[in-house]
């Protein structure tokens, strides 16, 4: 072995390759200089918070804006000051008041009060068809500005009092609107620049290139190279840049799992966005100080089309959703350490239990199957799990194929479309079960629960309940917390009765991590604030 | 030859437009829209965004535009990457592509085609069998088992090359050879069959009876036509390897085209989608004529008409 690695070496000098030998790994020299490396799963569809959607975008994007609130490096619910210095809230959580700290945007600009009310009358704005534009909706009159029933923004309930002193007037009492205010939807964007460039509405506005770049947050944009590696450094203007510890990220858009574990391995991320589940087993035994298992705000199921015969009938879907092993199937299909869900809305959310109310019961999905005209699955006409293609997805529908048809007696197929005709789909109801997934945006159960009431664009089932909707109407301007998440439960638990979706399991985060790396915690929804994180040079 | 050329080139542009259009409306039947996403868009902000793009107008019309606009060289915006336009695009990503295609392309010559002749020449001996084994194998071997293959022994085990990433001249070297190596063995094999033809033919008979030495048989007399295979290869080879490698760009994370053409068609990214095609059938089309030039140069028997 050492021969031939001297004979590569040799070969190696003489190609001229001056970077060979026993070099230090780029993670080392990185480590050393204070900069991390991260895996950060697809190229960024943009960096304009108010145009992107994705989980890739907002890792980059919250290194280079601040919302009014931030992340903490811990608590997942706890606001950390960010823009605003202190705030504070009517009895009935309906009315806030920001005070904003002395903070520059990276171009020397003050960060005033108007500059988020700029921000989210572009996000509001019809024109611009900002996507996630909705979660705003929990201002006051922010959703007839956004359906163009008023073109005047005054109405909207954004009051700047002074350039530091923001009044939010929302719709209801929402005690949870600081942990909304984390989200990117939230961030505010310079509006000189984005005048310079094309003004509010412009999509293809060229102010978040890495040329023009102009942010608020802890880094500022280096350097941008395509399908190749995003660079931050630390903002010289930022507000708390004494806290800032890393002298540089590099985000690697690196899609493909396996190339990002060799790219881990060979020295040259600190950290990968994900690994392969077939590998999962390996690394626990041989690399268990770099792999990290951690719990996640997200929830994997099937949704059931009710209005498709037979799954009209809530005992076929009872049926399906206490016939199949959960606990088999993360334990040896999924192997990320997922908890089986017996529920909808995940674990980890204070003051919120998960549900236990489906339980494997095959016995029962039997005689559930059979009450409703199927005993041992005769007659059940032909069904099929639509899945988006990927390996993954395909294992876990062919467990389930396996399980209901050991269980049940039933035949189920399963097909597989691209991920944009899948979703065009889904949407449409074409389908009979669909693999589906949904990760929280805030740390509240609403972010779940709100999404199956009737005609919302996100419930796809076509399942409607009155009862449901009232719920969850109750539940938006309940004046007490407790009474809140009573009402939420209540929601929920006829989710689970009627069961438009079926639970699969609980998300994990599951990556690898280099040790050197302090202060990234396990986090529910992902977000590490990187002005706390810093790494080791040994 | 300039009415030869003159005649092909129109030819190209005929079939470049007729690639166009039906990838056009291929592009605008299928189902899925670059707009979907799985948090569900509300009509009225969907509705906004396809007016941006102009996709409010009928299909035969956007065609029209649409064809207007790339024959002025403007092949419009990503309709997936706001702020980018497909000519960033494809100018970000078509030197890397260059680049790395023309480092390959020379591997696969240097090794292809002297492996080829020298097995034609010393057929059935061991000169022949190892160089040919090696290339069915080389064959056989797709790049994504060749391309970890490499990753594994000269970045893991050796550590002596980077195994992704594209930095530096030392990046190149592994997704360069992984496809090079591919290409050089279909070369060897193309070669060393166009080589045995022409050596079997009867006029090398002759010109062995005669006294002419080997060296000049297969040099002056043999080589000639025996390339011929391998040169009616090289068209769509260079187009393919120039135009980028998805597999091989993907293992070693190149930022070449061969990504945006994936990302393209499964983001349903339409702009996107048209500019590479419109770019990699401009490419075929030049390779095949700059081929069919090369191989009436080499071979007497066919004319330029």
């Amino acid at each position: 072995m050492k021969l031939l690695r001297n004979v590569i070496l040799a070969a190696c000098m003489g190609l001229g390759l001056a970077s060979c030998g026993d070099r230090e790994r780029a993670t080392d020299v990185a480590a050393r200089e204070g900069v991390l490396m991260m895996g950060n799963g697809s190229e960024p569809k943009g960096l304009d918070p108010h145009l992107v959607t994705g989980v890739p975008e907002n890792k980059i994007i919250s290194a280079l804006l601040e919302g009014l609130i931030s992340y903490h490096p811990t608590d997942d619910l706890k606001p950390e000051p960010g823009m605003a210095e202190s705030w504070e809230s009517n009895d009935d959580y309906t009315v806030w008041t920001f005070k904003l700290r002395d903070a520059k945007w990276s171009n020397g600009d003050p960060v005033r009060a108007g500059d988020f009310a700029y921000s989210w009358e572009r996000m509001l704005t019809p024109a611009l068809g900002a996507e996630y534009a909705p979660m705003l909706y929990v201002i006051k009159g922010a959703q007839a500005f956004h359906n163009s029933e008023t073109d005047d923004f005054s109405t909207v309930g954004v009051k700047v009092i002074d350039d530091k002193t923001l009044e939010v007037t929302l719709e209801g009492p929402t005690p949870y609107f600081l942990n909304m205010l984390k989200h990117y939807s939230f961030f505010p964007v310079n509006p000189r620049v984005v005048e310079e460039f094309g003004g509010m509405a412009d999509r293809s506005s060229r102010w978040s290139t890495f040329e023009n770049y102009v942010g608020n947050g802890p880094f500022v944009l280096k350097e941008w190279v395509t399908n190749q590696v995003i660079r931050v450094e630390p903002n010289p203007t930022y507000w708390d840049a004494g806290t800032v510890k890393l002298k540089g990220i590099e985000f690697y858009p690196v899609e493909n799992a396996a190339t990002e574990e060799t790219m881990f391995r060979g020295g040259r991320l600190h950290m990968t966005n994900t690994v392969q589940p077939d590998k999962i087993p390996i690394f626990k035994e041989k690399m268990a100080n770099e792999l990290k298992i951690e719990p996640y705000l997200g929830t994997y199921f099937y949704r059931v089309n009710v209005t498709r015969p037979p799954f009209d009938n809530p005992k076929v879907r009872e049926a399906l959703a206490v016939s199949f092993d959960k606990q088999l199937l993360v334990e040896k299909v999924t192997k990320g350490g997922q908890a089986p869900a017996t529920g909808y809305v995940p674990a980890g959310i204070p003051g919120y239990a998960t549900s236990d109310k489906v339980q494997y019961d095959p016995e029962r999905g039997r005689q559930l199957l059979a009450e409703a005209g199927y005993p041992d699955g005769k007659g059940f006409p032909n069904a099929e799990i639509l899945i988006n293609t990927s390996e993954a997805h395909r294992k876990i529908a062919e467990a389930m194929q396996a399980m209901w048809k050991q269980n049940l007696g039933i035949n189920v197929g399963i097909y597989n479309q691209e991920w944009k005709v899948y979703l065009d789909s889904q949407s449409n109801l074409d389908y009979d079960i669909s693999r589906s997934a949904w990760i929280g945006d805030y740390v509240h159960p609403s972010t779940f629960i709100d999404m199956f009431t009737t005609g919302n664009g996100n419930n796809d089932t076509g399942w409607a309940s009155p009862q449901y909707d009232r719920l969850v109407a109750q539940a938006q301007v309940a004046s007490s917390e407790d009474e809140r998440l009573g009402l939420l439960r209540d929601a929920e638990n006829l989710l689970l009765t009627e069961l438009p979706i079926v639970p699969v399991y609980w998300y994990t985060r599951v990556y690898l991590k280099d040790p050197r790396i302090q202060g990234w915690n396990p986090k529910l929804l992902d977000n590490h604030p990187y002005k706390y994180v810093s790494i080791n040079a040994e | 030859m300039a009415k030869f050329i003159t005649l092909r080139f129109l030819q190209g542009i005929l079939v470049l437009l007729g690639i166009y259009a039906v990838t056009f409306f291929l592009v605008a039947a299928t189902p899925g829209s670059p707009f979907s996403s799985e948090r569900a868009i509300q009509p009225e902000i969907l509705a906004q965004i396809e007016a941006f793009y102009g996709y409010d107008k009928p299909t035969s019309e956007r065609f029209i535009v649409s064809l207007g606009n790339i024959l002025h060289g403007d092949f419009g915006p990503s309709a997936v990457y706001a702020n980018r336009s497909v000519t960033d695009i494809i100018a970000e990503s078509f030197p890397v592509s260059l680049k790395l295609g023309s480092i390959s392309l020379a591997i696969a010559l240097l090794l292809g085609i002297p492996a080829g002749i020298l097995a034609a020449v010393k057929k059935n001996t061991w000169l022949d069998y190892v160089p040919m084994s090696t290339a069915m194998a080389g064959i056989c071997l797709p790049t994504f088992v060749m391309g970890p293959l490499l990753a594994l022994v000269f970045g893991l085990i050796f550590a002596v090359l980077p195994v992704a990433g594209w930095f530096g001249p030392e990046f190149v070297v592994l997704p360069s050879a992984t496809l090079g190596l591919y290409y050089a063995a279909y070369f060897a094999r193309l070669t060393r069959g166009g080589m045995l033809e022409m050596l079997n033919q009867d006029w090398v008979r002759t010109a062995r009876a005669k006294g002419v030495p080997e060296r000049t048989i297969v040099w002056k007399h043999c080589l000639k036509g025996g390339l011929i295979p391998a040169i009616t290869f090289l068209g769509p080879a260079l187009a393919g390897i120039i135009s980028g490698s998805f597999v091989v760009e993907t293992i070693f994370q190149v930022p070449g085209l061969g990504q945006w053409f994936v990302k393209g068609a499964l983001n349903r990214d339409d702009f996107l989608i048209l500019g590479l095609t419109v770019l990699f059938a401009s490419l075929i089309v030049l390779m095949n004529l700059l081929v069919d030039i090369a191989q009436v140069a080499l071979n007497p028997r066919l004319k330029y008409d």
